[in-house]
């Protein structure tokens, strides 16, 4: 078969089962969209800035673990596609980015269009290529693949000039089977004697705390992380990347923790002997100041990523590998050498942990007068009955999403927890939904966020995805107005959208249906109205109230037992 | 404390970029670095000088170590070894000064490599504080040019860094 570049192209894509496209045409890839114009395997989605092209194939990978793929035009093109990137590779979320690039002869002329989007992604992707030979192609692609899925996954990008895909030159077509990399051969298996360590340690445990994280999505290991923290009946908690991973509502899970934590995962951080960390990464938002995290703990680490172990804390039982298999093994030497757990010693800590959940520190005031955020979030779940895909912006609303949707599945809270992308909320829903077409798809924001990517309801209008927007609408920018009011005095600078667009009206003019909920009596009522409209993108304009914080909060610079409650 | 790192590394194009810029982007300091192919010509060898504590070498290993084009790392200063850097220097050689750098040169088993009325240019190799007490040795004999290659490392006996 001889095939010119931009078929080439295409026909990697159906090899690799991509079954859709996120992207905008321009110069440098006109041959590569005629190219797809002239096949219906693979489909393409038009959107309407090339950031949300990235977000809605990070949607797409996040919610269904295969990788996502976007293709966009060089120079702008490519570097409005860059905080998408950015966004995907903080969170390790596979996927392939295929750029368009100035005619080989051009680059480094300063040609139309021309930037150098390997340069300019080199600090933001797992990997990157600039393909200059049509001959390469396939193999790249191949390569691209692999590297963007395996280990652990993150975004690669292919550049691919003009000329490469140039429609008269054909070449003969064979796509790769494997693919070898001397210099790239990720760990899989957790290391034995590691293992067994780990184990000891585990079952020698008089306090002990499970910390997992996005790994473990990202590792498709919750059934088994389920399996083994039931039969340690050990308490867990989940990072912000990792909530699903654990069923929310079961009565081991002690909430999220860090900075917006539950006051029960942060005393048990705090408090335990035995700290379990498994697919998570000790982020700044996690840990709070590093002298005061987990003083009296000895920490096992099991991940896949050798470079994310003892990056910030150092741990006594590093192990590296594929998380399923680790817990897996684990399990098997658990059941080798009978129950060895201190159980007077669990039963004492439990009964602590209980003290703490007592505190109900997610409990909030309520009101007539003004529609708490809280309160939406908690309806959401009753009416959705917590089977929802839920998206959300970066801000107040994200950590209100994360506190009250109780997930009790993985991959169904997709959020920008790394990079913490505002604009990233709606087009990653739009993602989820052109995925799992029959799952109800619910991105919360606030009007901020949704604002940084609002062009993608036309998108969402042409390619019939009907999400629901709940935008907990403040009117201020909660999160820098909550800093500024606990650490600014209250000076509350440039936090404030004095003009807003009225959204029930966008909304319409998109093609969409608005609405306006202004009273807390009313949420109930809107929510379940807006469900019903199975077939129509519904945005659900929530007038919260201005002054609602969000709580426990742990302060920069203090310890996980150092919260702000209320 | 200082450390020689030595990598082996696809020869491509932007390789040495991803290496550089790994360090710029994480905060870790370069003191020399020299990269040339080896005897495989996919291959070359980067060698760069670093100072950290144990924590943060472990760090800057495991991060160079998840580059893909990064084939091989090793930290040089963890195992007997040699160290090696050229330099060549151009000195202001009149009066009395030409017979004095003259000396210098032999005491450091230099070599001058070229001359003419004013000036030599002698080649020094050594380990990098031999090199640094050469310069410090000429006092106030006028320095024209430095040029110093960075640091190279091996390991000492038989066994080589390969793939």
């Amino acid at each position: 078969m001889e095939l010119s570049g931009g078929e080439i192209l295409v026909q990697c894509l159906k090899e690799e089962g991509v079954e859709i496209l996120f992207g905008y045409p321009g110069g440098a890839v006109l041959h590569i969209y005629d190219a797809l114009y002239q096949q219906e395997d693979v489909k393409h989605v038009l959107v309407r800035h090339e950031q949300g092209a990235v977000h809605m194939a990070d949607g797409y990978a996040r919610a269904t673990g295969r990788p996502g793929v976007v293709l966009v035009t060089s120079g702008p093109g490519a570097t409005n596609a860059v905080t998408g990137i950015a966004t995907a590779h903080m969170d390790s979320i596979p996927m392939v980015v295929f750029t368009g690039q100035v005619a080989t002869h051009m680059i480094g002329n300063d040609a139309f269009q021309e930037v150098d989007n390997v340069g300019i992604t080199r600090p933001c992707v797992k990997h990157n290529f600039l393909v200059k030979d049509v001959r390469d192609l396939a193999e790249t692609i191949k390569k691209a693949f692999y590297i963007a899925t395996s280990g652990r996954p993150g975004p690669v990008l292919v550049d691919i000039p003009k000329d490469v895909t140039d429609p008269k030159v054909k070449i003969p077509f064979e796509y790769p089977r494997e693919v070898k990399m001397r210099s790239y051969n990720p760990t899989v298996k957790g290391h034995t004697g590691q293992v067994k360590k780990a184990v000891d340690m585990i079952l020698g445990a008089k306090r002990p705390m499970i910390y997992s994280g996005g790994g473990v999505i990202l590792g498709n290991a919750s059934e088994q992380l389920v399996r083994f923290t039931r039969k340690l009946n050990y308490p867990i908690t989940n990072t912000l990347m990792g909530l699903g991973a654990y069923p929310a509502t079961d009565r081991q899970f002690v909430g999220m923790l860090g900075m917006h934590g539950t006051y029960e995962a942060n005393m048990g951080m705090h408090h335990c002997d035995v700290l379990i960390a498994i697919g998570a990464r000790f982020d700044d938002r996690v840990t709070g100041n590093l002298a005061k995290f987990c003083p009296t703990a000895k920490i096992v680490h099991v991940d896949i990523d050798p470079a994310s172990i003892s990056k910030n804390v150092v741990v006594d039982v590093p192990i590296v590998g594929d998380l399923g298999g680790v817990l897996e093994e684990m399990m098997r030497i658990m059941e080798h050498e009978g129950d060895k757990r201190d159980t007077d010693a669990l039963d004492a800590w439990w009964a602590q942990i209980e003290q703490w959940r007592d505190m109900q520190c997610l409990k909030y005031q309520w009101s007539d007068e003004a529609i708490k955020p809280q309160y939406v979030v908690e309806k959401l779940w009753e009416i959705t009955r917590g089977e929802a895909f839920v998206t959300s912006d970066v801000g107040q609303h994200q950590m209100w999403a994360a506190q009250y949707y109780k997930f009790d599945k993985p991959n169904r809270w997709i959020n920008s927890g790394g990079l913490g992308t505002m604009g990233f909320g709606l087009p990653a829903a739009l993602g989820v939904k052109a995925a799992l077409p029959d799952e109800e798809v619910v991105c919360v924001t606030g009007e901020g966020s949704i604002q940084m990517c609002i062009q993608e309801l036309s998108t969402a209008l042409q390619y019939y995805l009907p999400i629901k927007v709940v935008s907990l609408n403040n009117r201020y920018l909660g999160m820098v107005r909550q800093w500024q009011e606990f650490f600014y005095q209250g000076r509350y600078a440039m936090s404030y959208m004095e003009a807003l667009p009225d959204f029930v009206k966008l909304a319409e003019a998109y093609g969409h249906v608005g609405m306006r909920i202004e009273k807390p009596s009313d949420v109930e009522g809107a929510l379940k109205e807006a469900f019903a409209l199975k077939d129509r993108l519904v945005f659900m304009d929530f007038q919260t109230d201005p002054t609602e914080n969000v709580y426990p909060m742990v302060p920069q610079g203090a310890g996980l037992n150092e919260m702000i409650l209320v | 404390m200082r450390h020689i790192i030595s990598i082996l590394m696809e020869n491509e194009s932007g390789a040495l970029s991803r290496v550089a810029g790994l360090f710029s982007a994480r905060g870790y300091n370069i003191e020399s670095l020299s990269v040339a192919p080896t005897n495989d010509e996919t291959l070359s060898r980067l060698t760069l000088v670093t100072r950290g504590d144990d924590q943060i070498i472990e760090q800057i290993v495991k991060q160079l170590n998840k580059l893909v084009d990064v084939v091989k790392v090793q930290d040089m200063v963890e195992a007997p070894h040699i160290e090696r850097e050229l330099m060549l220097i151009k000195l202001q050689a009149v009066g009395p000064n030409r017979d004095e750098v003259y000396r210098l040169a032999e005491i450091f088993r230099g070599q001058i490599i070229d001359v003419n009325d004013t000036s030599y240019t002698i080649q020094v190799t050594g380990p990098g504080h031999k090199l640094d007490a050469f310069v410090e040795a000429l006092g106030a004999i006028p320095v024209i040019e430095v040029v110093r290659s960075g640091a190279l490392g091996i390991s000492r006996g038989a066994r080589g860094m390969s793939i």
